[in-house]
């Protein structure tokens, strides 16, 4: 059946496919190694085969229930044990549970003499005897090219190398042979004639002092296979091949929003914070609070009881969890309780495959929700620009399919336009945040902005913020008019203003000091006036009544002279 | 007794007929000669019945001799290391001693053996 799993697909019924349990290996062979076939494993000296062919061995004996034969030709089983011990390996105990058997086979040439025709039927008869001890369907024969240095003969040999092949696949064990590269061929005896199945090539190179771990799948047989070259590191957990990730962009987009761990600035991001899942990019000169931001996030995220991984390429965990301090931020107890966790390495410490290597190790590990990388810019002295594009795009690529969200920051420069500084990283950025330097007055003020938050409505304001022993905070919108003022510019211009509408109040209450005695004065007017005006009419008056008065004495008067001198009386 | 080594300038050839000189393995002690076979295939025959006679003509009497077959104890390769079959595993006298083959190149099991010198 074809099982679909991260984008890779699995063939169908044809080849069966056996698990090794090495993690990437099984990605990039697409199930793991052909079932019941040799596998070849080659690379020269110090490449890691005898490591990775016994990491095969006890993951099938551990996660898959394979017991397993190793067939060494080179090291005993005390050296061996000793060896693998150190990736935690126990062979004394797994031997112990009859789940691996550690066979050595030794060969001193000048101790033998060939005297005539002879066959290797004594090494069949040994590894069937392994095999049937513990009922293995793993085998390695590590190195088997011993053989041609040991056994005088090489015809013998290449017909019973050739015999064995065949009789390990009749007995249905899964195999790996190692051998070592020749200058030009795969292997130094020509093992890939008879090991054609599948053949694995390891590589260690060093460029520019740095040393990376490489291999590739030749070819496999029946199957599709990755076949880039894949970089893989060994450490005190096993070997980790990095598989390339998504190269079809479908990751999940979340709709939930998180907090920066800064409120002002989730409001500022519409409202809520950024989406899960997404990308933030922090950049702004040195000294402007790009890991004072880094510090708030991690904070929020551990506080809602998220993991969160802080990748610190520049500062050691105590000097970080130092400075968290002095802004009121404290990372130390989030790390007791296992929420927060720290690495610190220098990027110059392994090559960018092996960060992201390193990186996916980690992550799928410890499953954080959130990571934060402080900073990215540093990554430029060990790679070009394309190839730390390359790398972050494939490391944010990872993340998102996860649905971890992620922050970096990145120290920009200064010269030139901000928004230039970043363009190579900045198309891979869901959200960028820049945070500024403005002087002016003899003072630097610092202030932040969002330059894209793709998905939401975001504030397009130039804040200014401050970073006080309590944390960031965003200083209060400047609501006078004109042009923003910062830091003590803004106080003074606010006293300024202050000033001036104490002026403007004062003046208004003159003037309306001024109306009301106006207002008496014409009041007071007024009144005389009418004091006078009522004294005179009184006065007139009085006067038409007298006058009146004569008048009706004169009109009598005349009556009486009327009378007396016998006037008619004319009507 | 033991005899010093004394080195055959003489070119070895195949068909010649060599003088066959002792060398170093003393002659008093008791030989521990084990032949491992893998059932009764005709390489372990020929072994045998060649081994038989080497150890008839050069140390009569004073060798043991085991024949061992793998395919009833696979355990037993382990210990003496046997990866060829048929292998005759000189135990005794040290040191050991393998000879891979079905032993008919009678020179070279004598040398194999040190009861010659190699040429």
């Amino acid at each position: 059946m074809a099982r679909k799993k991260r984008g890779m697909v699995f063939p169908g019924p044809g080849l069966k496919k056996t698990a090794t349990g090495i993690q990437g290996l099984d990605e990039i062979t697409g199930g793991g190694l052909p079932q019941g076939r040799p596998t070849l494993i080659c690379g020269s000296a110090g490449c890691g085969k005898t490591l990775l062919a016994m990491e095969f061995l006890v993951r099938g004996s551990q996660q898959y229930n394979e017991p397993g034969v190793f067939v060494a030709f080179e090291e005993n089983a005390e050296e061996l044990t000793k060896n693998v011990a150190s990736l935690g390996f126990d062979l004394a105990d797994l031997a112990r549970k009859k789940k691996l058997i550690v066979d050595y086979v030794y060969i001193e040439r000048s101790e033998i003499q060939e005297t005539g025709e002879y066959d290797l039927e004594g090494l069949f008869i040994r590894l069937d005897h392994a095999i049937r001890s513990i009922g293995a369907k793993r085998v390695v024969l590590d190195t088997i090219e011993s053989l041609f240095s040991g056994l005088p003969n090489e015809n013998i040999l290449r017909a019973e190398l050739r015999r064995l092949f065949r009789w390990l696949k009749d007995k249905g064990v899964t195999a790996i042979i190692t051998a070592e590269s020749g200058d030009g061929k795969l292997t130094r005896h020509g093992l890939e004639e008879y090991v054609a199945d599948c053949v694995i090539m390891l590589d260690h190179r060093v460029t520019g002092q740095i040393s990376t771990r490489r291999m590739r799948i030749v070819k496999y047989r029946g199957s599709v296979h990755g076949t880039n070259e894949y970089p893989f590191l060994i450490d005190e957990s096993g070997v980790t091949v990095m598989p390339i990730t998504s190269v079809n962009l479908d990751h999940p987009a979340s709709t939930e929003r998180i907090s920066t761990g800064v409120p002002r600035l989730d409001i500022m991001l519409g409202g809520k914070g950024f989406y899960r899942g997404s990308s933030m990019l922090v950049s702004g000169t040195a000294g402007t609070g790009k890991t004072s931001i880094a510090f708030h996030l991690a904070d929020a995220t551990c506080r809602r009881g998220e993991k969160c991984l802080f990748l610190a390429s520049e500062e050691s965990k105590n000097q970080v969890i130092r400075n968290g301090r002095s802004i009121g931020i404290d990372l130390e107890k989030w790390v007791k309780k296992g929420l927060l966790r720290f690495h610190s390495s220098r990027p110059t410490f392994y090559g960018l495959e092996m960060h992201l290597v390193s990186v996916h190790k980690i992550v799928n590990e410890m499953s954080p929700k959130v990571v934060i990388f402080d900073p990215i810019s540093n990554l430029t002295a060990i790679g070009s620009t394309a190839e730390i594009q390359n790398m972050l795009m494939r490391l944010l690529d990872f993340l998102k399919s996860r649905g971890t969200t992620s922050l970096c920051t990145s120290l920009t420069h200064g010269s030139g336009p901000i928004e230039m500084t970043e363009v190579w990283i900045s198309s891979i950025m869901d959200t960028w945040l820049l945070l500024r330097d403005n002087e002016y007055g003899g003072e630097r003020t610092r202030m932040m902005y969002i330059l894209k938050s793709r998905g939401m409505a975001h504030s397009n304001q130039v804040r200014e913020f401050i970073i006080t022993n309590k944390g960031i905070d965003l200083v209060n919108v400047y609501v006078g008019a004109g042009t923003v003022y910062t830091g003590v510019a803004r106080v003074v211009q606010e006293l300024k203003e202050h000033a001036e509408a104490i002026a403007r109040a004062q003046e208004s209450e003159r003037l309306k000091k001024e109306l009301d005695r106006n207002r008496r004065i014409m009041e007071a007017k007024i009144m005389e006036l009418r004091a006078e005006f009522d004294s005179k009419e009184e006065g007139l008056k009085n006067e038409i009544l007298l006058r009146e008065a004569k008048e009706k004495v004169v009109a009598v008067d005349r009556g009486i002279i009327a009378k007396a001198r016998k006037a008619e009386v004319h009507k | 007794m033991k005899k010093k080594a004394s080195i055959n300038r003489a070119k070895k050839s195949a068909t010649k007929k060599k003088p066959v000189k002792k060398s170093t393995a003393a002659s008093s002690d008791v030989w521990n000669l084990r032949l491992y076979v893998a059932g009764q295939t005709p390489k372990s025959v020929t072994a045998l019945t060649n081994l038989k006679k080497l150890c008839e003509e050069h140390l009569k009497g004073k060798y043991t001799l085991d024949v061992i077959d793998l395919l009833q104890k696979p355990q037993l390769a382990k210990g003496d290391q046997i990866l060829a079959i048929p292998t005759l595993v000189r135990k005794l006298p040290v040191p050991i001693r393998k000879i891979i083959g079905d032993l008919s190149n009678m020179e070279r099991v004598l040398v194999g053996l040190d009861l010659i010198a190699s040429p």
